[in-house]
């Protein structure tokens, strides 16, 4: 008995000296990590619980354990209010100790997040949200916007419609700094493209009934209604106008933002024949198809939306970065995360801009016929691969005080 | 064409009549809510999640039992009615003497439960639900297309609106319901069994919220977050029109649904608030609703 006691503790305290120098520059010898999101609203499908379980599946695919780093993994409900947000981020800089915030769907949260973020030093991983203003104007050196941003959806996919012909547009647009930023750049593509915008209209957000809204875009006589707007507030939207016989007059509907769940949610026979531009899609490749698989048996057998996907690209990437930099001190943990390129089995490899903006493909899809698809998820057909270089907002264009 | 502030008057129509039909919903929900209230003195702020369930039981009917939309009409109000006299069996009948303040937070949980049961089960962006084939298509009135759907919403929801009136106000039963709130002993001491009437009022008032949650299923998407996104408003207009005014709910449900519809032409941003900002004004000029009487 004595020996083992006497074995274990010094075992103990072998174990001790070890861990203690791998992570001599780790705070509290514990890298936390926060994911923050709406767990229970409109766009927890989008994001969610799902966006914990890729959290995980990162920490563990890294292998955090066997190397001695100790990773623990917070999570929190924002309710898609600044307020609510901001009251979780500084608790968990100051009481928590949280390093990193990833995912953050629903702009005005990540906007007030990201602020929160550079005055405390720490680091902001975006997935979830949409706003190209977070490597705009209200760029950081301690965010990185990861998945896809309101420039890339309304590049792919305004200037796609523009092209085949639908050069009259009116947006039903969400009132709030998602909505608006959407709004502006796919104004900018349709434009650009040479088309030309007829009007719009800002619905409260969430919304519910979208059929008054829908009148007026069909009163407008424009050839496309933009659905500046997302999760359930666009399945409404959609669900409605083909009840109003709006397809069935001559317009067509451009989601700008349309994840697979929606999709899921909406059914073939309402959602066939849209396209979008998402940056991520499980049937890619054989190592997009594994990872998925894997995911879906954590995640109750739903599959991962690009927001999901990002939240483990980003953490994999951030991870990384600590073993490298062996800090994980926010600011220079973000400019080490911009000096590495990226690499892993979603999104390839690819690499983090100077203004935050991480590139990588974009990927416009339709979604396929009822007939054309085999089961659940099988949804989109790949109509073309935006490369990553012309897939997000040129860096001189964004107007981000970083850049000189 | 003529334009009222440079809106033509024929895309006004159009709106007025996209009013009446989001009206219809408030109706038919308001009126489950003052019939409860009226008759319980409950706040029953499960109702929401009550209209949601109706939504779901319809959708589960559906696609686990091959049951479609016209039984659901039948069969959702009396399977959601039923788990509504369980609850005012079990749960509610204890709390009629304290203040309705119990009432209220008792139902508010039950709500969230019930809301976060469905969430955690079928997810957060719902489920579809086809419009009934012979209600399929729309007409086209010159002035909008009128989905035919939308056409038998306002019809349905004015009879069952009207004849629930007629049931309270005009009719043996009704007088015996109001006289029970009144004087519960005095009618029990004429032999009539109050404590079950009103066990059967409760459920009478679910099952309306479940009414409109089948009529609602083909119209939204089924989700969990339906009945929390309504039920503020919901209880909006049942202030403005007077607490327990089965009338007052009735005639302001449709007359704020209105008032809605305008203003997402004139002013769409204000779309959310406007009903809150009349609710406010009603409450400081006559603060017992427009059809309510100061007791």
């Amino acid at each position: 008995m004595k020996k083992s006691l006497l074995s274990t503790m010094i075992g103990a305290a072998f174990a001790l000296t070890v861990s203690g120098a791998a992570q001599a520059q780790i705070s509290d010898g514990v890298i936390k990590i926060g994911v923050m999101n709406d767990m229970s609203g409109l766009y927890a499908d989008i994001a969610g619980p799902g966006s914990v379980v890729a959290a995980k599946m990162a920490v563990e695919d890294f292998g955090a354990a066997a190397k001695g780093m100790k990773v623990e993994i917070l999570a929190a409900d924002h309710q898609n209010k600044p307020d609510v947000g901001s009251t979780v981020a500084r608790t968990w800089y100051d009481v928590d100790k949280v390093d990193v915030i990833v995912d953050v769907p629903t702009s005005s949260v990540a906007l007030a997040v990201s602020q929160i973020t550079r005055d405390k030093g720490k680091a902001f991983l975006n997935s979830g949200a949409a706003t190209s203003d977070l490597t705009g104007k209200a760029c950081s050196p301690n965010t990185i916007h990861w998945t896809y941003d309101t420039w890339m959806l309304a590049n792919g996919t305004g200037t796609a419609i523009v092209k085949t012909g639908g050069d009259t547009w009116f947006f039903l647009t969400a009132d709030y700094a998602f909505g608006h930023a959407l709004e502006r750049d796919t104004t900018a593509a349709v434009v650009k493209a040479g088309g030309k915008v007829l009007g719009g209209v800002r619905h409260p957000f969430p919304g519910q009934d979208f059929s008054s809204f829908l009148l007026q875009a069909q009163a407008s006589k424009a050839k496309v209604i933009g659905l500046a707007n997302a999760g359930g507030d666009t399945i409404n939207s959609i669900k409605q106008a083909s009840e109003f016989g709006i397809v069935k007059g001559g317009q067509s509907l451009a989601g700008m933002l349309v994840f697979i769940t929606d999709i899921h949610s909406l059914g073939l026979n309402t959602a066939q024949g849209l396209i979008f531009t998402e940056s991520f899609y499980w049937d890619l490749n054989d190592q997009t198809r594994a990872w998925s698989k894997r995911f879906a048996a954590a995640n109750g057998g739903k599959y991962p939306s690009m927001v999901q996907a990002g939240v483990y690209s980003s953490v994999l990437h951030y991870l990384k970065a600590i073993e490298a930099a062996k800090t994980d001190d926010g600011t220079k943990i973000i400019a080490k995360m911009k000096e590495m390129p990226t690499d892993d089995p979603l999104f390839g490899k690819g690499t983090v801009r100077a203004d935050g903006r991480k590139l990588h493909p974009a990927y416009l899809v339709e979604v396929k016929k009822p007939s054309e698809s085999k089961g659940p998820y099988d949804y989109y057909k790949i109509r073309a691969t935006i490369p990553a270089d012309q897939a997000f907002r040129p860096l001189a264009e964004g107007g981000c005080p970083l850049i000189k | 064409m003529t334009e009222i502030f440079g809106v033509p008057t024929q895309a006004l129509f159009g709106q007025l009549l996209i009013g009446l039909i989001n009206g219809s919903f408030y109706a038919l929900l308001s009126l489950g809510l003052a019939v409860i209230f009226g008759l319980l003195n409950i706040i029953n702020f499960s109702h929401g999640a009550q209209y949601m369930m109706g939504a779901f039981v319809a959708y589960l009917l559906l696609n686990k039992l091959g049951i479609g939309y016209w039984w659901a009409l039948l069969l959702v109000p009396l399977i959601v009615g039923a788990s509504g006299v369980v609850i005012e069996r079990l749960m509610l009948s204890r709390l009629y003497k304290l203040d309705h303040l119990y009432g209220l937070l008792l139902t508010f949980g039950l709500a969230l439960i019930i809301q976060g049961l469905f969430r955690n089960e079928y997810g957060s962006s719902g489920q579809p639900y086809q419009i009934p084939a012979q209600l399929l298509g729309g007409q086209n009135l010159g002035f909008m297309f009128l989905p035919n759907y939308r056409a038998w919403i306002i019809v349905v929801s004015l009879v069952v609106c009207l004849s629930t009136w007629f049931v309270i106000e005009r009719t043996r039963l009704g007088a015996y319901l109001r006289a029970a709130t009144e004087n519960p002993q005095l009618v029990q001491a004429f032999g009539v069994n109050v404590p079950r009437m009103i066990t059967l009022t409760y459920g009478f008032g679910v099952a309306l919220a479940a009414f409109a949650g089948v009529m609602a299923a083909p119209v939204y998407q089924v989700s969990p977050q339906m009945g929390a996104d309504l039920i503020i408003v919901v209880f909006a207009v049942v202030v403005i029109g007077g607490m327990g005014s089965i009338l007052g709910a009735i005639v302001t449900g449709f007359g704020l649904g209105l008032i809605e519809g305008l203003t997402k032409v004139f002013y769409p941003e204000a779309s959310a608030t406007v009903i809150f900002i009349i609710m406010a004004i009603v409450l400081l000029v006559r603060p017992a609703g427009l059809f309510g009487t100061q007791k």
